[in-house]
This record gives C-alpha cells, structure tokens and sequence, in this order.
C-alpha cells in the first residue's frame, strides 16, 4: 500500500516536474496540501490559480502526499527544492516534524509561508491564519444580529463548558455585545459535541426560552444537530440557527431554513491570499516582519503579529445563495 | 419472586414520580402530556438498547458494543441509502435489524464457542466496529441534504399522535415481555443467569442461550443504529459515542443484577425512562453544566442504593413468609 502511494506521489511530483519545466520562466509557486483529493484544498488550489491568472506571471503548483503524514510531506518539499521553485505555500501536516526540511528551502533562498494549518516559527517566513478569535466572536453575533433588526434573544450551543476554542470564541463575542444593542444573549448551553446532548439541549432552549429568535452553535455537531431540532419542533422561520459550520453538513438546513445563514472560513480566498502573499514575498515586494503589512489582492492585506502570524478575513459567510456551489466541496 | 420484581419496578415508577414533581417546580412546562411524550420519543432509542442489553446481563454477560454496533449498522444504512435513494425504508429497516443482528452474532459465536470473557470480547468489537465505519465511510460524515426524504421521514411519521419512534419502542416492549416470560428461550435466559450448573442439568445449552442473547441485543442495537441516523439525520464515525454506558446504568437502575438472572423488561424500560427524564429535564431547570454530570451520576448511584435495599428487606419478608407457612 505504502509503496503503491510512493509511486504515486512520485509520478505525481514527476509531473509537476515535466509541466514546470515548460515554462520555466515564470514565477512558480508550490501550494503544498496536507493531502491530496480533500475538497477543502482542492477549492484552496482552485483560489491559487485564480491569484495567478491576476498575477500574470506566477505558476502554482499544486502538490501534497497522498495521505495526511509529515513524511510524506517532507519527501513533496524535498523535491520541490530539488526543482528550485520560488515559494512554497504550505498547510502543514505538523507544526515541528517539517520544520528542518522547510529551513533548508529557505537557505536554498525559497519563499516559505504556512497557511490554514501552520509550521513552528522557525521554519516559515509567515504564517496566514484563516480567521482571529477576535473576527470569529464578533462574526457569530452579527449572524444573529442580521436577521433580528428590532432585536431580540439568542443563546448560545457550544461544544463542552471546556472546549477552549468555542469559550475564546465566545468570550470575544461578549465583548462586543456593545455593538448590537437589542441583542440578549440568554444563556449559553453545552452540548459536549454530541449529536443527540445537542438535540436535547437545543430542546430545552425553545422550552425555557419561547420567545428565542436565534441559536448561536461555534461547532460544527452543535449547528447540525441543533438545525434538526428547530426543524422537528416546526419552529423554521421563528428561531435561525448560525454560527459555524461546514457547507455539506448545513446544505440541509439551509435548504429547510432552519439555518438562514452560517459561516466558516472560504477555502478559494485561503488559497488566492497565499500565494497572493507568496508572491509578494518572493518578489520582494514586501518582507515578513512583525508588524509588517502584506498586500492580498483582493482580500486586502494581512497585518502580521510578534509571531510573523496574521488573519486573513472575517470568516466567509454561507446561505441560500452560495450553497449549492460550496456544499459539494467541503 | 414475582413479588419482589413487582416492588422492585413499583419504587423506581414512584422515584420517577417524584422526580417529576421536582421538575415541574422549577419548570411546570416539562409535565405537560406534550412534553412526556417529547422525552418518551427522546428515550425510545435507549429503551430499546437496555431490552436487548437486559437479556444480555440475565445470562452473565455484558454488551458493551451496542453503541458502536448502533453507530456501524447506522452509517451503513446511511451509505445505502445515498448510494440508492429509491431503496424502501422497509428494506432499510430490514437490513439494519440483520446487520445488527450479524455483528451481535459475532460476539456471540467468541462468547460461545471460544467462551473468551464477554466483557472482552465487546470491548474489542466495540473498537472493531468503530474503525469499521472508519473504513467504510473514510471518516466522512454523511449529511442530511444527502439522505432521501422519506429516510429520515419515517421515525417522525405521527401515527394516533405518536411518532413512529415511540411506537416501535412501544412494539419492541410488548414483543421482548412476550418472549421474556412466555417462551421457553426467555425462560432459558433466567435459567442460564440464574444457575448456569442447574441450568445444564436441565438440558439448557448455556453458551448457545448466551449467543443467543447478543444476537437479540445486536439486532436491537442495529434498529436503533437507522432510528438514530434518520433522527438526527446525520451519520459520522462518532455518533452516539459512550452511549453503551447509559444503556447499561439503565439496566442498573432497573433492577438488573449484573450478576445475572435477575432483571425484567419492565424494569429495563424504567431505568431508561428514569434516565431519559433526567437528560431532557437538566437542560430546562437551568443548572450549571458543571454540575449536571454530577447530578446524573448521584441520581444513579442514589437509584442503585434504594433498589439494592429494596431487594434486601423484600428477601427476609419471604423468609419470614416461609417459616409461618411451616
């Protein structure tokens, strides 16, 4: 199995080799992925080639093992600088295991930046976050606030009272509370990233709640399940449930309209903002340095932070419009 | 011992009672006829998993692979049904219950055949069955806009005001109290629990009454795996993770002695009515999250404790009985 995989990553990376040398010219920039054939990368190489025809002269190359490990990673970056391209892109399988095969890169004098899932400091340049917990909190309130102009009560579903990711999420959405007034956010329930505790616990919101306008759900289980449990109650259209989550696991409910709308980062704009800022920094055009700010085409710019790290957007926000083109990608 | 399992039933219905009350205190809504009903609907499926799982203790045994049983038999009903979403839920249904039915069969052939401690034995296959549906589905969740309408319409089809979930459970109720106490297989299940040695004697094969159990517990487990998917209209390698040991603390509080032998559908469906009462009734009495676990462990611990005494004290009044027969 393992060597049917090799053989492929390595025709793979042999024919990256024969279409590179082509043109050779051109600027080329290697988007590498955890692993091939996952949809949510395959719209981020999509977003790359997008920054490239804007470019002009820029090639991507988009590469990766074909199963999410480290090693198979090393061995695409290993042959990426035996090609001698100009910058690599990477969503990173480990944050330390790739770390001294990207340091060689950077001796060799290529561009290297971690994207969506990102490598220890020492062994990139940057490294673009999709979202902040900052932009992330005040994104989940104002999903709720859209659809309530006059107002009204939400409350929040969460994973477990000790999921550290949802409680910064909501913390950051307390502190803006200030810029929605009208908005009451009732309580906040805990539905430990269980499809039925969530369901149950989505329940007991309409129960103890009956004026409820909106659940807020940070977590992908939370927003399913509790998007079926408006449903079954029959209250589509009295209560909207948002927050986070995946376009194929909310198709569903935005077809019902339990879910008006959701949001989550947008795979295309992750991959056009990196190897928008690939390019930049292989051009020289701009250096990665704390504080710096580092132009993204039409996402605007990314500010970096004492890590060389920086958020590229407001999670991209989902609803009847788009879905059908997302829901089959990831 | 008719007398004794009675009372054994009749305090847990008294503990539910109040439990009730206690409820409806600090939220009147929740005993609303419409609400009981809601959190019957919400119990069914662990109703129907503490049956199978109850004749499984009677015989010494323990199961605790339903849960990945359930999860397994679900995803592939899930899969079949987005492969060929024109299949009929009855066949669907058909083929959960001998798919659950099969992989309940397989713990039972270890138990019997190569007589390997049941507890080992499915916390194996619960393990196996998990990275089955890993295999199968590639850790891919299967999602609602993915399943045919009348896959996920057939537990909510309302029939004489309950939903089809209810009533299955309802069915699964009559046909297991049926077979509990009015056949000889049920009978065998006692037996083999009660005094595996006596139960030799009388010509019960205990290790194929034991088969037998895991397969009934199995096929239970695998109905339970579609009512689940096209309830939460969902499937994904997780669901319903740990939920064998609610099935089992139903059991508990039920009535079942893990020793075996002991145990009776009726209780089996308390424990999971007690259960299910306080899951629904925790997220409307606004309590801390924090506390809410350790509320339903001592609930448990609490039902446990009365039931055992109960058992006690009822023990010496038959004594008595028999002395002043004497």
């Amino acid at each position: 199995m393992s060597v049917m995989k090799k053989i492929l990553s390595s025709v793979a990376v042999a024919a990256t080799m024969m279409a590179s040398t082509a043109q050779a010219e051109d600027m080329r920039i290697a988007l590498v992925v955890k692993a091939l054939g996952i949809g949510f990368f395959e719209a981020a190489a999509k977003g790359a080639e997008e920054a490239a025809a804007e470019l002009g002269d820029v090639e991507i190359i988009y590469t990766g093992p074909t199963d999410t490990t480290a090693e198979g990673q090393i061995e695409v970056i290993n042959s990426l600088i035996a090609q001698g391209v100009d910058a690599i892109a990477i969503s990173a399988n480990d944050p330390d295991a790739l770390v001294p095969a990207l340091k060689k890169a950077m001796q060799r004098g290529i561009t290297v930046i971690s994207w969506d899932s990102g490598v220890a400091p020492e062994g990139r340049q940057m490294h673009l976050n999709p979202s902040s917990n900052a932009l992330i909190g005040n994104m989940i309130i104002k999903l709720a606030a859209d659809h309530l102009p006059d107002g009204g009560q939400v409350a929040v579903l969460s994973a477990s009272a000790t999921a550290t990711n949802q409680n910064i999420w909501i913390d950051e959405m307390n502190k803006v509370m200030g810029d929605y007034p009208g908005i009451e956010v009732v309580t906040t329930v805990y539905g430990d990233d269980l499809a039925d505790k969530s369901y149950r616990e989505a329940q007991g919101l309409m129960q103890s709640y009956p004026d409820l306008d909106a659940i807020i759900a940070p977590t992908s289980v939370g927003i399913v399940a509790a998007a079926q449990a408006v449903a079954d109650a029959g209250k589509v259209g009295q209560i909207n449930v948002t927050g986070l989550g995946l376009p194929s696991e909310m198709a569903g409910a935005i077809d019902s309209g339990a879910s008006k709308s959701f949001a989550i980062w947008n795979p295309i704009d992750l991959g056009y903002s990196a190897a928008m800022i690939a390019h930049a920094l292989a051009t020289e055009a701009a250096t990665a340095e704390p504080g710096a700010a580092i132009p993204m085409g039409r996402m605007g710019s990314v500010t970096l932070d004492d890590t060389n790290s920086g958020a590229m957007a407001d999670p991209f926000v989902y609803d009847s419009s788009n879905i059908e083109q997302f829901k089959s990608i990831f | 011992m008719k007398q004794l399992l009675s009372s054994r039933e009749l305090i847990l219905s008294a503990a539910i009672v109040v439990m009730l009350g206690l409820i409806a205190t600090r939220f009147p809504g929740f005993v609303a006829p419409g609400n009981l009903a809601d959190v019957f609907n919400d119990t069914s499926p662990l109703i129907i998993l503490a049956i199978g799982q109850m004749i499984v203790i009677l015989t010494k045994c323990i199961d605790l692979s339903v849960a990945a049983n359930l999860a397994l038999t679900g995803m592939v009903c899930a899969m079949i049904n987005v492969a060929a979403p024109g299949v009929p839920v009855a066949v669907i249904v058909f083929v959960a219950i001998a798919l659950g039915a099969l992989l309940g069969a397989f713990n039972g052939i270890l138990v019997w055949k190569l007589d390997i401690p049941p507890i080992v034995v499915t916390l194996g296959t619960m393990t196996i069955y998990r990275g089955i549906i890993f295999l199968i589905s590639d850790g891919k969740w299967v999602n609602s806009h993915e399943m045919s309408d009348a896959f996920k319409a057939f537990p909510r089809a309302e029939a004489l005001g309950l939903p089809m979930l209810s009533w299955l459970a309802i069915l699964m109720v009559v046909i297991f109290f049926v077979l509990m106490t009015r056949t000889t297989l049920g009978r065998a299940f006692y037996a083999v629990g009660g005094n595996p040695h006596a139960a030799v004697y009388t010509g019960i094969n205990v290790g194929k009454s034991q088969f037998w159990a895991f397969v009934f517990s199995g096929a239970l487990a695998g109905l339970t795996g579609y009512l689940w998917v096209s309830r939460y209209a969902v499937a994904y390698v997780d669901i319903a993770l740990g939920f064998e040991l609610d099935v089992v603390a139903a059991c508990v509080i039920g009535g079942i002695a893990i020793s075996g032998g002991i145990g009776s559908v009726g209780g089996a469906v308390l424990g999971a009515l007690f259960l299910g009462v306080i899951k629904n009734a925790l997220p409307v009495i606004n309590v801390s999250p924090f506390w809410q676990m350790a509320i339903s462990g001592s609930a448990i611990i609490i039902a446990i404790a009365v039931n055992t005494r109960a058992g006690r004290t009822k023990g010496r009044i038959i004594l008595k009985k028999a002395e002043h027969a004497s």
